[in-house]
């Protein structure tokens, strides 16, 4: 950047109308565009609910092999009883079901949360995040959605 | 009596769901339609017509018939049914909907943008929705046989019946409406014989004893064709017909082992008799029984862990599951509606558990001929005497007729669209008349096939066959789906090889299983549960021919990505953006 040629600036009143209509442009805008930009944004909202993905099935593959292993290794679990059901069987025929949907709940709020805050995030109009001239860096591929 | 209540029964059932189906027509006439009626429908009413549509013949036959069975190894069938959801609610559901996309090679399509990679998916679709359609018509024709005394071929030639009319007649997947009672007309038909049944076992406090599975009470097996079965330990029974190519006639003296029995023989059991128990099953004390990893297959710990994974992933690849998403108006409350489906399918899989449970104690006879599907069937009859369980026999023969109609009518739509859309060339072309006429061909050769595919009779159980349908789903759908919706760098060759890849692997291990029986050691525990091996396989294969072909990532990549993660109030305010900037 520091070998670029100077460019013409123009100086304007920070209180006139041209301050104001200054190139800044909403984020939302940037992600209609394709823009690097707008990758940026799109690109945090995907990483966030990705990891909730990973998250989530992470949590259910323990729960479940975790079960499947116990059950495999802890062999006299099955004579202990508790309500009259074998413990085995209360665990997986009644108090996984609890669990999952306990799993579910928080699945569904942190998704929507992760939703909530990237809108508010590209809805914020006028404010100056990327001070450089946009044009210029229309359908650069060099920020990448992975 | 029994047999008048269970023929009104299916009748009223069959009858409902053809008027039903029909009136559709007038409701709906496209998926245009379809879509803005489904603005109005509430995540409610859509999680109940997922249920209903969900719940098929081997949730609410088969796992009852495999506990009864096999023990508790079984319950992960009903547990993984609903964790499956909770993957797809973590993984796939919004963006799934927010595609746009009505079916799995739709989905495809807009993805890859490529016919071949949707031709692939296609082909896949009518494969695992026939896979999932034999056991429900052979649970049909099951279900009739044990209630009337039908021929086995009847009842799954009803509900082909039932199916093309409706289907014909306005595609009855199209009604949200029915398809949420039939969901809590099976929940009821199995509620309120479990309330009762739960009142009658505590009334007589019997628990699972000890040892083999004796006989309750006295009673009488005919057995159909030629059959071996197992005598756990050497005793007496009496038998009329042929034994191990002996003719007999009165108490006979076998020892322990297997033993051959003639076509028609029949053996009459008196309480306290040790049950032979056919060689397809497990011939098992009730201690291992109850015990984890207890069902006597080889390698019980990896089938376990394998088939944990095949349901888990392979719920989301399933042909008629994906199209109730699109119902929903947004991804939001696709994951609402998603979650209220956990918690439904959460409370009705508690009730074949307690059938399954209730068979070991009072229908342990089931063991002998093998048609442990009928395990909640029979049950109302044996525990409660008289005309009350022979109306709760009706109830849930009722309820089971419910869900072999919803769920082969959905598989059939879905199946069907596919064969008229992709596979009749190019249906779009052509003028509507033509279209429809192709759409109600293609529905007649969707269900016609998978039934005469269930005519050989097989003892593979409900549950099981459903399980190898999840299996092929998981190595071929639910790796598009998620490398699709989560990975930017997927390519159409790398989509084409990893479904090729796993599509071949999985099937031709359940073609194996099905076709040749078990095999043992380890090559059988591993061709009986493809899905631990075949579904990194194909993650594998995906991956590596992606990046190896990485110059060929779909230009519009981006936007899609845009499309399948952006919330639904963004889009509209870019839209009206842009409109008021134009």
């Amino acid at each position: 950047m520091t070998s670029e040629p100077l460019r013409r600036v123009r100086i304007t009143h920070p209180r006139t109308e041209a301050a104001r209509r200054a190139p800044i442009r909403p984020a939302s805008r940037e992600i209609e565009e394709q823009t690097a930009l707008g990758e940026v944004y799109m690109g945090s909202l995907i990483r966030s609910q990705r990891r909730l993905g990973v998250i989530v099935c992470g949590l259910v593959a323990a729960l479940l092999g975790g079960i499947a292993v116990f059950g495999a290794l802890a062999t006299n679990l099955d004579r202990m009883h508790l309500f009259g059901l074998p413990v085995p069987w209360l665990v997986l025929a009644i108090g996984i079901y609890p669990l999952l949907i306990a799993i579910a709940i928080y699945t569904v709020r942190q998704a929507e949360r992760n939703e909530r805050g990237f809108i508010e995030l590209v809805r914020r109009p006028n404010q100056p995040i990327d001070p450089a001239p946009p044009t210029s860096e229309r359908h650069d591929r060099d920020v990448s959605l992975s | 009596m029994s047999h008048g209540a269970a023929i009104t029964a299916v009748t009223l059932v069959a009858v409902a769901t053809t008027v039903a189906g029909s009136r559709g027509l007038r409701r709906a006439r496209s998926t245009g339609d379809f879509y803005v009626a489904a603005r109005a429908v509430t995540p409610r009413w859509n999680a109940a017509a997922i249920g209903g549509e969900y719940l098929s013949a081997a949730s609410y036959l088969g796992i009852a018939g495999l506990i009864l069975a096999y023990g508790y190894d079984v319950l992960w069938y009903p547990v993984c049914y609903t964790a499956g959801y909770l993957v797809l609610l973590a993984l796939v559901a919004a963006p799934l909907r927010r595609s746009g996309a009505y079916t799995l090679p739709d989905f495809a399509e807009i993805r890859l943008d490529s016919r071949a990679v949707r031709r692939a998916a296609s082909v896949l679709v009518v494969l695992i929705g026939w896979l999932y359609l034999v056991p429900q018509l052979q649970g049909a024709g099951l279900t009739l046989a044990t209630q009337t005394g039908a021929p086995s071929w009847l009842g799954g030639l009803i509900v082909c019946g039932v199916v093309i009319v409706a289907v014909a007649a306005g595609g009855m997947r199209s009604i949200t409406f029915v398809q949420a009672l039939q969901f809590w007309l099976k929940f009821a038909a199995l509620l309120i014989p479990a309330f009762v049944l739960l009142a009658v076992w505590q009334h007589r406090d019997d628990g699972v004893a000890h040892g083999y599975p004796t006989a309750p009470r006295d009673a009488t097996v005919q057995i159909g064709s030629a059959t071996t079965v197992r005598v756990p330990v050497a005793e007496s029974l009496e038998m009329h017909g042929v034994v191990d190519g002996v003719s007999t006639v009165g108490a006979t003296r076998l020892t322990a082992g297997q033993h051959r029995l003639g076509a028609g023989t029949r053996v009459v059991l008196h309480r306290g008799d040790v049950i032979p128990v056919v060689t397809s099953l497990p011939a098992q004390r009730n201690e291992s029984w109850i015990r984890p990893l207890g069902s006597g297959q080889d390698h019980p710990l990896y089938a376990t862990l394998s088939l944990i994974l095949a349901i888990c992933l392979g719920t989301m690849g399933l042909p008629h599951v994906l199209v109730r998403f699109y119902t929903n108006p947004d991804g939001r409350d696709t994951r609402r509606t998603t979650l209220v489906v956990i918690g439904l399918l959460s409370s009705f899989y508690l009730l074949p558990t307690l059938f399954g449970g209730f068979g070991r104690v009072y229908a342990p006879d089931l063991l002998l001929t093998g048609d442990t599907d009928a395990t909640a069937l029979l049950l109302p009859e044996r525990m409660l005497p008289g005309l009350p369980g022979v109306l709760l026999g009706a109830l849930v023969t009722a309820g089971a007729f419910a869900a072999f109609l919803s769920t082969a009518s959905g598989l059939t739509v879905s199946v069907a669209g596919v064969l008229s859309q992709d596979m009749l060339r190019r249906a779009r072309d052509r003028p509507r008349a033509q279209r429809i006429r192709s759409f109600r061909l293609s529905a007649i050769v969707a269900i016609a096939v998978p039934y005469l595919f269930s005519l050989p009779s097989g003892h593979l159980g409900l549950a099981a066959v459903v399980g190898l349908a999840f299996a092929v789903a998981a190595a071929t759908f639910c790796p598009l789906l998620v490398l699709g919706i989560w990975w930017p760098r997927l390519t159409a060759a790398g989509t084409l090889a990893g479904l090729a890849a796993g599509g071949v692997l999985a099937i031709s291990a359940v073609l194996v299983t099905i076709v040749g029986g078990d095999a043992d050691g380890w090559w059988g525990a591993l061709l009986a549960q493809p899905a631990a091996w075949a579904v990194p396989i194909t993650f594998i294969v995906m991956i590596a021919v992606s990046l190896a072909t990485r110059r060929r990532v779909p230009a519009g990549v981006g936007r899609v990505m845009v499309r399948l993660h952006a919330p639904e109030s963004l889009i509209a305010e870019l839209r009206y953006a842009d409109r008021s900037s134009s």
